[in-house]
């Protein structure tokens, strides 16, 4: 292990255990502080919750299967829609998210690991310690938490029962935790990208996927800590006898709803940057050309940072805002659409004349391009004040969100799994499942959710149990699309799971794309490149262009394929 | 400080650690600092919209002996940073007694707090000013026992050999940390007790 001054230092044996490789899978279940172990640990937890949230949803949907509140009762139901909002946001796509991260950040900047394991390590245990709380408060005398995500008082003040410990009160613990664990993470993410970067990489050498990366953790960093205080203090509320959102006691509700949507809506862009990161690779890799606009696409996450602190109010067009606060930010939020505008026609520029390799990364890739346009466009329309009055609440901002945070970010969650799972585990996945997977998944969602922008034009509240008949048919196709998308989950743990156990070997570089992490041996060594980080020599991206990413490529390379 | 050599040495994941813990510290900071404006920007919009913002029969807050507190823990900062200066020039003991001042004067505060707290007229639940009063002071004291418990650890840790002699960020970090939760209190206490 000495530092060799050589030109080639000596092929390093494999001494170390191949974090990813399913052998030595005890390992998950200890206080690891390796960033791939943690990355692998978020990202199968999550997969877990999100089959939880799927069978919630699943529920929801045979309920509004038939326009009689028939399958659970009524109050069941408010509590199934809150704990699946819930458990989607919290416990899988932030913890997804929060595994890419792990897994991809220090790889693509050339760097051995986090900045502080230690921090990422207890991070991730906060994890399953808030999920199971939260999913404790099922078996509470009173049920889970029933408010709806936003947990807005008065109704999230209610205590009918009387006990102490209530699912309200289990749901604000944990998502303050989820809220801790964001932040450490979120230190930890914004200084590894900070100081840890290889020789030579300068901003506009990034990957987008780090840049966005960024800029969706500065979110977590200004957003989250306004979300504590409003969690904390209704907390107080809710046990301790305060009257901060008592409008009797001399509080006041509409600050809730400030403070909530002052990080709930950009929580959404923190969701959705690192997916727009995730385009933004592996367009280029399907297409053969190099990202069109890269550092206008770089900086443009950085507008949407910023944007997206000052449109929050939005949400609240109807909850008595007076009429100069209702311009303000709906000019602030239309803004929004010239960045990622700037973003999608950069993805397009790409594609075009491209010679496109329609793999099932790619599929997911171009299925979530498509649905963002289309979320996109609904978006404005909800930004647009009088429509938004009149379809505020109805089915049809359930439809645009669930375009956005399903079609849109698990897609683009999808692809990533698709493209770098045999990064870390050294093994492909089968392509007929994971296309399989992505048909099913295509139908099901745009069953699922085109129907609902129907139904909420036509006036369907959100929320309700039970419905007039003449919503019936856009309510069958989207149960049809749910138990759809519930089917779709099966081929794809199938293929997970099979090709983890014993898929084709990958190799190190089978999508031949170009960056640092596949420069690496499949999976990568524990510290990645150690104490032989390459010189990064130009922008990332160059694919068809007679130029090297790095000084000394071919060394790298032909390293990584030996080990 | 860092030459390519150093850049190439195995343990390069770990030799900036230093930098990395005060840069970190930094982030953490900025992000705790928007919780804190979050509570002051609620405590402003409550007092300034409150048609009656004192509880019945509650005149106002005493002042005087929370200004001694503040004066206390506003110097503990200057005190903090001569810590700090010693240590850079390797004076041990002279840091650890100037360290455990900090810590001292940090506990007072602490304490006084608490009898400021027993003695007075009104609760948690009295109005949203009661509300925000405990609320505020309570998560800013708590800021100040985390600090003082860092600064324990970072005392104990100079007793182990040879630990503080590469460098010291950590103690740079904990006393960075210990002049925002002052920076903190002084709008605290211009929002609280200063205004009315």
């Amino acid at each position: 292990m000495s530092s060799s001054a050589s030109i080639t230092p000596p092929l390093r044996p494999a001494s170390h255990p191949l974090p990813g490789a399913p052998d030595n899978w005890r390992r998950f279940f200890t206080f690891n502080t390796d960033a791939k172990v943690i990355g692998i640990q978020y990202i199968v937890l999550a997969l877990f919750y999100l089959l939880v949230g799927g069978l919630l949803a699943m529920v929801i949907r045979g309920e509004l299967l038939t326009p009689e509140s028939d399958l659970v009762d009524p109050s069941v139901y408010n509590g199934l829609y809150t704990m699946h909002g819930t458990v989607m946001l919290f416990l899988f796509l932030f913890p997804i998210l929060n595994g890419l991260n792990n897994l991809l950040i220090p790889p693509m900047i050339g760097a051995p690991d986090m900045a502080f394991p230690k921090l990422n390590a207890l991070a991730f245990w906060l994890f399953p310690l808030f999920g199971t709380l939260l999913m404790l408060s099922f078996f509470l005398p009173g049920g889970p938490s029933s408010s709806g995500w936003w947990a807005y008082p008065p109704v999230s003040t209610q205590n009918p029962l009387g006990h102490f410990i209530n699912g309200q009160f289990v749901w604000i613990v944990a998502v303050a935790l989820s809220g801790v664990s964001s932040i450490l993470g979120a230190v930890n993410f914004v200084t590894t990208i900070l100081r840890m970067r290889a020789p030579g990489m300068g901003w506009f050498r990034m990957p987008i996927f780090c840049w966005t990366a960024l800029a969706a953790q500065i979110i977590q960093l200004v957003g989250l800590p306004v979300l504590t205080g409003g969690a904390v203090m209704l907390l107080f509320d809710l046990s301790f006898g305060t009257s901060f959102f008592q409008p009797e006691g001399g509080g006041d509700p509409m600050l809730y709803q400030h403070f909530f949507w002052f990080y709930s809506h950009p929580a959404v862009y923190v969701m959705v940057l690192p997916v727009f990161g995730i385009f933004s690779e592996l367009f280029p890799v399907y297409a053969r050309k190099p990202l069109f606009g890269y550092p206008l696409v770089a900086l443009a996450s950085f507008a949407i940072t910023g944007l997206s602190l000052i449109v929050w109010v939005h949400h609240m067009f109807y909850s008595g805002t007076p009429q100069w606060m209702r311009h303000l930010f709906m000019f602030s939020t239309m803004l929004i659409a010239v960045p990622t505008g700037i973003k999608v026609f950069a993805w397009i520029a790409t594609l075009w004349r491209g010679r496109l390799r329609l793999t099932t990364a790619m599929l997911f890739c171009l299925g979530g391009l498509v649905n963002f346009i289309f979320a996109g466009i609904t978006g404005v329309m909800l930004a647009t004040v009088p429509v938004d009055i009149h379809v505020g609440n109805t089915y049809f901002v359930v439809g645009h969100f669930h375009y956005v945070i399903f079609n849109t970010i698990t897609f683009g969650v999808y692809a990533a799994i698709y493209h770098w799972f045999p990064k870390f585990t050294g093994r492909l996945l089968y392509e007929g499942l994971g296309k399989l997977h992505f048909v099913l998944t295509f139908v099901g969602s745009t069953l699922n959710f085109l129907p609902m922008h129907w139904a909420g034009l036509m006036g369907m509240p959100r929320r309700v149990a039970s419905y007039d008949p003449e919503f019936a048919l856009a309510n069958v196709l989207a149960s049809l699309g749910a138990f759809l998308l519930g089917v779709a989950t099966i081929p794809f743990l199938l293929n997970l799971v099979s090709s983890w156990v014993r898929g084709e070997k990958a190799g190190p570089n089978p999508w031949n794309a170009i960056g640092l992490e596949w420069l690496l041996p499949s999976p990568p060594p524990l510290e990645n490149f150690e104490d032989d980080v390459p010189t990064v020599l130009n922008a990332p991206y160059g694919y068809g262009l007679d130029r090297p990413l790095v000084a000394d490529e071919e060394r790298y390379v032909q390293r990584s394929q030996r080990a | 400080m860092t030459t390519p050599i150093q850049a190439q040495s195995p343990s390069h994941a770990h030799s900036h650690a230093g930098g990395h813990n005060l840069t970190g510290m930094v982030i953490f900071l900025c992000s705790e600092s928007v919780i804190f404006l979050a509570f002051f920007a609620g405590y402003a919009v409550f007092k300034l919209s409150a048609p009656q913002w004192l509880p019945a029969g509650v005149e106002g807050l005493e002042v005087r002996t929370p200004l001694i507190n503040t004066i206390i823990l506003v110097s503990s900062s200057f005190v903090a940073w001569f810590a700090e200066i010693q240590l850079q020039r390797g004076r041990l003991w002279a840091f650890r007694g100037l360290w455990l001042l900090t810590m001292a004067m940090g506990s007072y505060f602490l304490l006084g707090q608490a009898l400021e707290w027993q003695g007075l007229a009104f609760s948690l639940s009295d109005g949203v000013f009661g509300g925000c009063f405990y609320l505020l002071t309570g998560f800013h004291g708590l800021h100040v026992l985390t600090g003082v418990l860092l600064m324990a650890l970072m005392l104990a840790r100079s007793f182990r050999a040879g630990n503080y002699e590469g460098g010291e960020a950590g103690v740079a970090s904990v006393s960075l940390f210990w002049h925002f939760v002052d920076v903190i209190w002084i709008l605290l206490f211009l929002l609280i007790y200063v205004w009315r």
